[in-house]
């Protein structure tokens, strides 16, 4: 079980370590110690490796993650698993900003709070956050989803596309072309699934829908003002 | 006898001239503002305002044919373990798949790689023909990330972090829905059939601080290997240079206002930038003000067209240019031979800018697939490559003409401006004086 | 435009004529450059000591009262040998500094020409002849020396802009030609500290082999790297403390003539400049091939 203290051995060993990795190395565990804030600790996995980093850290932590398993026992910066392709990234504390960004696939667990523009561009991803999320979050969201067992900021989903927006307390607001939407069975179901993968304790029942109105999809010139 | 008074014939605006009115009436019955490609249609200064002084007696020219001049160009090499090695200094500029036709891109990948160049994504992602066909792909890493996956990270030559484009800097992109065909739809993500509207700013970092820590990530991510390039809008170029070079990059792709494949408002083309021309010196000054010139490449783009294009802005200080808007013509855009299909659509050869709505009769910005079909991608990269040969031949016939064994060592000294206006943009002296408006003493 | 010529005896028993020898040759060359006239000549040395070659355009005024003028800064060691417009600063090293800092105050027209152990530097606007007997060249002895005859191109008819130029200690440099990228060149040298005292080419040159030398490479390394960082045409004749550098490059239009006997080597951009040489008519003579770094040291070559 590699351990890499970040304290004295550079980023660039732990991450080209990862990058060694053969296809058939799923039981191997890192361990990263004294993270102190680093910025891309753990980026561009691409083998189902486990990692676990004890402290907090800086920008983009397992940004483009494909197939690995992190957890931070601590909080993360902004960015975190940004543009994630699969696997699983969970963060024991608070996320700062643009949590998940881009994700294209896999599963971002906060357990504390998520900052401004969680999930802006999301492409595929699950992200469940335990707690609340804040202002323009799911942003021009295309795909996957976005559940918040707290509150949401202003401007919730705004300029939303298919992505689909789960949110069990308060929603300060709703951007442009996002809207309430019915509850159906099927969403009962993923919903379920989702809280029950992300650890959360919670009834699907108790939460609303959101999604994209799609009167943007088409340019006119009476919504105009939305743009 | 009849006596009638003299009558003064009728006299049109020139601030309301025909172009105008006829803008505000289809304003006025549409309600949406025109969108469109092709770049500034303004006459702006220029590099034709730039003359090349050449050898006589005081200098010594090279001979042609005889004497080398080289030509070839390393980019890449301030971080990079794995810089780019090219051996032209034209390079072919980033374009989507999507807003270009699958054999339009395959054609540029064929041309560039003939002639032993760099051809770039766009926004969209990378296709497999596109990197089977092109030696030497630049990944674009744009504010939408349609596209973006660490494997296709992995197999680009370098990575290009699109900040801003010359068409419009500090704007977003636009794609039509009749351009989202099943193929881009899928690649972007997006339900088909609707309009794509691209980002301005990235998702997930703003500013010169997050970017340095972006271009850290990146980079850990390629260990290291690629060149990162990072591409702005001829904005405030002093800035934006020195910004992007001390966030860390290996090479800035500087894109003047002429750059022109970019679907996006009309006015933003017309009204927003600066020429490319005017954006050259000062990115220069800021590379030369951290010791950095010839170290960070300068790549510049926005209106090149011929060889004397290219060794004007090598002489000014750029590494290399870029083509966008020529590399289309050169492949068979606006060719007069769809005349009659241009007429139907309301424009003419030469004129038509319609490339966001996807009818191009040429099959080069379209995504319907008989229009595509009308593209031979092995055919119209040959004619990309015969381009890019006669400019690199051009270029080199100045450089040697001005006594240079390689187009790198032209220089600003090199250069004459027949207009003050040139004379100011690019800090060389009028013709037949010593002087340019600004030079200290005046 | 130019016409160069070099002399490095191997044999020191020519030593006293070495004045003599090159003085007779740069003459030869006076058509090629009728403008000014340059030369430099490595002689003997006082251990210890550098000399400091300046230039005054009033040397009436700046002169007879400079080794007084010196002294605070010197602490009166400074010793003033004055050659016509020119003179020469003798001053132990450890005061050097101290003296080249305190010419700018004490006599602001000065201009330093050059700076080391055993080199001396005299150039002046005027015919080749002229010069060289204003500073009485011919009666100098020395170990090897470089001299030009001027033809201005591009820059001004002034002693500034008269070869050699010289940019470091002990170090000068004579060229034939034309640069075509010394602009760029000389702004990138500034940007690494490097000072110029004038516009013209040769001087970026000059400067160019200075910075390549002081990160450590000997004469002739920094030669093979002006062959891929200097473009345009040229023959340089160099000069270092104890070495003699020649470099044509690869296009090699600039004419060029060596010779080589058991006492010297020779340069000369024409033939006739080396008729008078002793031995010449038995010495092996050819032309310098194009883009080939050619280098003597009296360290190395005893």
């Amino acid at each position: 079980m590699p351990v890499f203290d970040l304290s004295v051995t550079p980023l660039r060993d732990l991450n080209s370590a990862l990058h060694g990795l053969n296809d058939g190395a799923n039981d191997t565990v890192f361990e990263v110690t004294n993270p102190r804030g680093h910025h891309a600790v753990a980026v561009g996995i691409n083998a189902p490796v486990t990692v676990k980093v004890h402290g907090s850290v800086g920008y983009y932590c397992a940004g483009m993650n494909d197939g690995g398993n992190v957890t931070v026992h601590g909080s993360a910066g902004p960015g975190v698993a940004e543009n994630m392709m699969s696997g699983t990234v969970v963060i024991e504390g608070d996320a700062s900003q643009y949590a998940g960004a881009t994700g294209r696939g896999g599963l971002l667990v906060v357990k504390g709070n998520a900052a401004s523009r969680c999930g802006i561009s999301m492409k595929g991803i699950d992200i469940v956050v335990h707690g609340s999320i804040g202002h323009m979050s799911a942003f021009m969201a295309q795909a996957g989803n976005l559940v918040v067992l707290g509150d949401a900021g202003e401007a919730l989903g705004d300029s939303l596309y298919e992505a689909r927006l789960f949110v069990r307390g308060s929603v300060k607001s709703l951007g442009a072309d996002c809207i309430e939407k019915e509850m159906r069975p099927e969403h009962l179901a993923l919903l379920a699934d989702l809280l029950a993968r992300a650890g959360a304790d919670a009834d699907p029942a108790s939460f609303r829908r959101y999604g994209s109105a799609r009167r943007l999809y088409t340019f006119h010139i009476d919504n105009a003002d939305a743009y | 006898m009849s006596y009638h008074n003299p009558q003064t014939p009728p006299r049109k605006s020139a601030t309301f001239d025909d172009h105008t009115l006829a803008e505000i009436r289809r304003a006025a019955a549409t309600g949406i503002y025109d969108i469109r490609g092709g770049g500034t249609k303004r006459k702006l200064p220029h590099f034709d305002d730039l003359l090349f002084l050449g050898a006589s007696i005081s200098r010594y020219p090279l001979e042609g044919y005889r004497e080398r001049c080289d030509t070839s160009v390393t980019l890449g090499t301030r971080f990079a373990k794995k810089p780019i090695h090219l051996k032209i200094p034209i390079t072919i500029a980033g374009m989507s798949f999507g807003a270009l036709s699958a054999q339009a891109k395959e054609a540029l990948g064929r041309g560039a790689t003939l002639s032993g160049t760099s051809t770039t994504t766009g926004d969209g992602g990378m296709t497999d023909e596109e990197r089977g066909h092109s030696d030497i792909l630049v990944y674009q890493y744009l504010p939408s990330r349609y596209g973006m996956n660490p494997k296709d990270l992995r197999r680009a030559d370098a990575i290009e972090v699109v900040v801003g484009q010359g068409a419009k800097p500090g704007g977003g992109g636009m794609l039509l829905g009749q351009k989202i065909s099943d193929r881009v739809a899928e690649m972007r993500i997006l339900p088909k059939g609707i309009d794509q509207r691209s980002a301005c700013r990235h998702p997930d970092w703003t500013g010169p601080d997050d970017l340095e820590i972006k271009i850290l990530e990146l980079r850990e991510i390629t260990d290291w290997e690629k060149p990162i390039y990072v591409k702005v809008g001829g904005a405030r170029p002093y800035y934006d240079t020195a910004l992007a070079v001390k966030a860390g990059a290996d090479v800035v792709v500087l894109d003047g206002m002429q750059g022109g494949t970019a679907a996006t408002q009309d006015v933003f083309i017309e009204h927003v930038g600066q020429p490319t021309l005017a954006c050259i010196r000062p990115a220069v000054q800021a590379l030369q003000d951290l010791g950095l010139h010839r170290k960070v490449q300068l790549i510049v783009s926005g209106g090149i067209r011929n060889g004397a294009d290219v060794a004007k802005a090598m002489a000014l200080g750029a590494d290399a240019v870029s083509i966008g808007t020529a590399a289309l013509v050169a492949i068979g855009d606006n060719d007069p031979k769809w005349e009659a299909e241009y007429q139907a659509l309301g424009s003419t050869a030469g004129a038509y800018d319609d490339w966001h709505e996807g009818r191009d009769p040429a099959g080069i910005t379209t995504q319907d697939p008989a229009l595509a079909s009308r593209l031979d991608p092995v055919a119209a990269g040959r004619r990309l490559a015969n381009y890019l040969k006669v400019m690199t031949l051009e270029a080199q016939t100045i450089a040697r003409a001005c006594g240079h064994n390689s187009l790198h060592n032209l220089e600003p000294e090199d250069l004459c401006a027949l207009t003050m206006e040139a004379a100011a943009m690019a800090r060389v002296p009028l013709a037949g004086t010593d002087w340019y408006p600004g030079k200290s003493g005046f | 435009m130019c016409g160069i010529v070099g002399l490095f005896l191997k044999d020191r028993t020519l030593e006293p004529e070495l004045g003599a020898l090159l003085s007779a040759m740069l003459v030869t060359m006076t058509d090629r450059g009728p403008d000014s006239a340059g030369i430099a000549i490595y002689g003997a040395g006082t251990d210890g000591a550098v000399k400091i070659t300046v230039q005054s355009p009033q040397p009436e005024a700046d002169f007879p009262g400079l080794e007084a003028a010196l002294a605070p800064a010197s602490e009166g060691t400074a010793r003033v040998a004055i050659k016509s417009t020119h003179a020469v600063i003798t001053v132990p090293a450890a005061h050097a500094e101290a003296v080249r800092a305190a010419l700018g105050t004490v006599a602001p027209a000065i201009r330093v020409m050059g700076v080391g152990e055993n080199v001396e530097i005299y150039k002046e606007v005027g015919l080749p002849r002229d010069v060289l007997a204003r500073f009485g060249i011919a009666a100098m002895a020395g170990t090897h020396g470089i001299g030009h005859t001027r033809m201005a191109t591009e820059s001004a008819v002034t002693t500034l802009g008269a070869h050699p130029f010289s940019t470091g200690p002990d170090q000068c440099l004579v060229h034939n030609g034309s640069l075509s990228n010394h602009n760029n060149l000389r702004r990138e040298l500034t940007r690494e500290g490097m000072r110029f005292e004038t516009e013209n080419d040769s001087e970026v040159a000059a400067a160019y082999l200075t910075a390549e030398m002081a990160s450590g490479k000997n004469l002739g390394e920094a030669l093979e790297g002006a062959l891929g960082d200097l473009d345009g045409f040229y023959t340089f004749v160099v000069g270092t403390r104890s070495g003699f550098g020649v470099l044509r490059d690869p296009i090699a239009c600039k004419p060029a003539v060596m010779a080589e006997t058991d006492r010297y080597v020779a340069f000369g951009s024409e033939y006739r400049a080396l008729v008078g040489l002793p031995g010449i008519e038995t010495a092996r003579i050819w032309e310098p091939e194009p883009a080939t770094v050619y280098f003597w040291d009296h360290r190395t070559a005893a």
